[in-house]
């Protein structure tokens, strides 16, 4: 296949960036997405130009990190996928490809492709965790008797990657399904209820203060979410929040 | 407590609970008008019941105004906080392969909805309110049904009464269901709510398109 590629580039953080367009050929419909940029930067490196920065490291779908937008839509038009995992037969010869950053106030953009994410690391930290003594006397968590049904739940929302594909689809930039995946995992299961009200409380407000925006309820972002988190968790948090700040 | 004021939930939660009263209202005021397709003399006795029962007057009003004015400052306030979060905008961006017109453009049709009620406040409240506390007209019980018929004689009135009625169809399409998930309600109920509210969503407002245009042909 034959394409135009139209990217982001950006020197770094503090310099305004633009839409560059690349011609690339040859490319094969088994590669990866990724595959294809590396054909892309293999050729800018032999004639000297800077190779395009972008996020990468698993590359089976699994660390989250490859961040793309992709024709309008985070990790491109195929459902249920990361970047990584999008192939070239999803395009046809001659298509015009944009690649841009993930466009959010709270993931500023480094250089070229990549996002600073780690708004989502100080989300995470507010509360994302439950507070356990490791010091030897460790009980097994098989010991405490989880319902089925509440084991599945929390562990569909334990499987968010963190990936920011639910900020880039959301027209408010709105970081409530990630966040809402972090609290579920944990409100649903026992050991997560001891320190759930201050949990709920600490990381919506974490979220606010990194200038995410509020989820109008579209469902953008479980569509575009590679993993399938569920806009169920988002009603799952906002009922919690509302109770612990009542309690609060 | 506090913190429930101020995050973005809280508001989150607020415009949902205004939406849901506003929700309310409209099965009151489509009940009442569709009674003018009925008999006048009922329209005319209920309307007549509403302009001058103290507890409508004086204190259902004013809540309902309060509930009107505070969607709508507060939906344009999320607006404009929501635009910020975005930073940069995308060079292309595909929303609607992920979501509905509807669900992506509440401030379109809440802005049409919005600049809709001011002519309706132009056409009906403001002379109400004129005619009963300013002039200090005697009450005749009779005059509401020729005052609503006379106002659909305007073919483009009732024109743009009608395309209101739809933008609030597309704003209520998302927002019924929107309110409960907002307020988190997620359950083995959501596929009945949802249901529920794109029925709402369309008899509602077709209702209120067919009172105006049977005013319009029958004058």
């Amino acid at each position: 296949m034959n394409l135009k590629l139209k990217i982001w580039r950006q020197k770094d953080a503090n310099t305004k960036g633009k839409m560059v367009d690349y011609q690339i050929s040859d490319v094969s419909p088994d590669m990866s997405f990724l595959e294809m940029l590396d054909v892309l930067n293999e050729e800018l490196i032999e004639k000297g130009e800077d190779p395009v920065e972008f996020d990468h490291d698993c590359r089976e779908g699994i660390c989250g990190s490859c961040s793309l937008q992709i024709n309008g839509e985070p990790h491109g038009p195929d459902r249920g996928i990361t970047t990584c995992q999008l192939h070239m037969r999803m395009f046809k010869d001659g298509d015009t490809i944009t690649i841009e950053p993930f466009r959010a106030k709270a993931f500023p953009v480094i250089r070229d492709l990549i996002v600073d994410r780690s708004s989502f690391d100080r989300i995470q930290q507010a509360g994302g965790y439950i507070s356990v003594n490791t010091s030897g006397n460790t009980i097994d968590a098989n010991a405490i008797p989880v319902n089925k049904h509440d084991a599945d739940k929390a562990f569909d929302a334990a499987t968010c990657i963190g990936c920011g594909a639910c900020v880039a689809a959301c027209k408010n930039a709105s970081a409530m399904l990630f966040t809402s995946a972090k609290v579920s995992q944990f409100a649903l299961l026992p050991q997560g209820r001891v320190e759930a009200t201050q949990r709920v409380l600490n990381m919506v407000k974490q979220m606010d203060l990194e200038g995410f925006g509020n989820c109008t309820n579209t469902g953008a972002c479980e569509i575009e979410c590679p993993k399938g988190i569920s806009l169920e968790n988002i009603a799952r948090m906002n009922s919690e929040y509302l109770s612990a700040s009542l309690e609060g | 407590m506090s913190g429930l004021l101020k995050s973005s939930i809280a508001r989150k939660v607020a415009m949902a609970l205004s939406g849901l009263f506003l929700i309310i209202f409209l099965i009151q005021h489509f009940t009442i008008n569709f009674t003018s397709v009925i008999s006048a003399d009922l329209f005319n006795e209920f309307s007549h019941f509403m302009g001058t029962n103290f507890v409508v007057q004086a204190l259902l009003q004013p809540v309902l105004i309060f509930g009107v004015i505070f969607h709508f400052v507060m939906g344009f306030m999320l607006e404009i906080k929501n635009r910020q979060a975005r930073g940069v905008k995308y060079v292309q961006f595909n929303g609607s392969a992920n979501s509905s017109w509807a669900s992506r453009n509440m401030i379109i049709s809440g802005a049409v909805v919005l600049a809709f009620l001011a002519l309706h406040f132009y056409d009906f409240w403001v002379p109400e309110m004129l005619y009963k506390y300013v002039e200090a007209n005697p009450e005749d019980p009779s005059r509401y049904y020729a005052e609503l018929v006379h106002k659909f004689e305007s073919p483009v009135r009732t024109g743009i009464y009608a395309l209101a009625f739809v933008l609030l169809a597309f704003h209520l399409w998302h927002g019924f269901s929107s309110a409960f998930q907002t307020m988190g309600v997620n359950n083995k109920y959501t596929p009945f709510i949802k249901k529920f509210g794109y029925t709402y969503a369309v008899v509602i407002p077709a209702g209120f398109i067919f009172i105006a245009l049977f005013h319009y042909f029958n004058h």
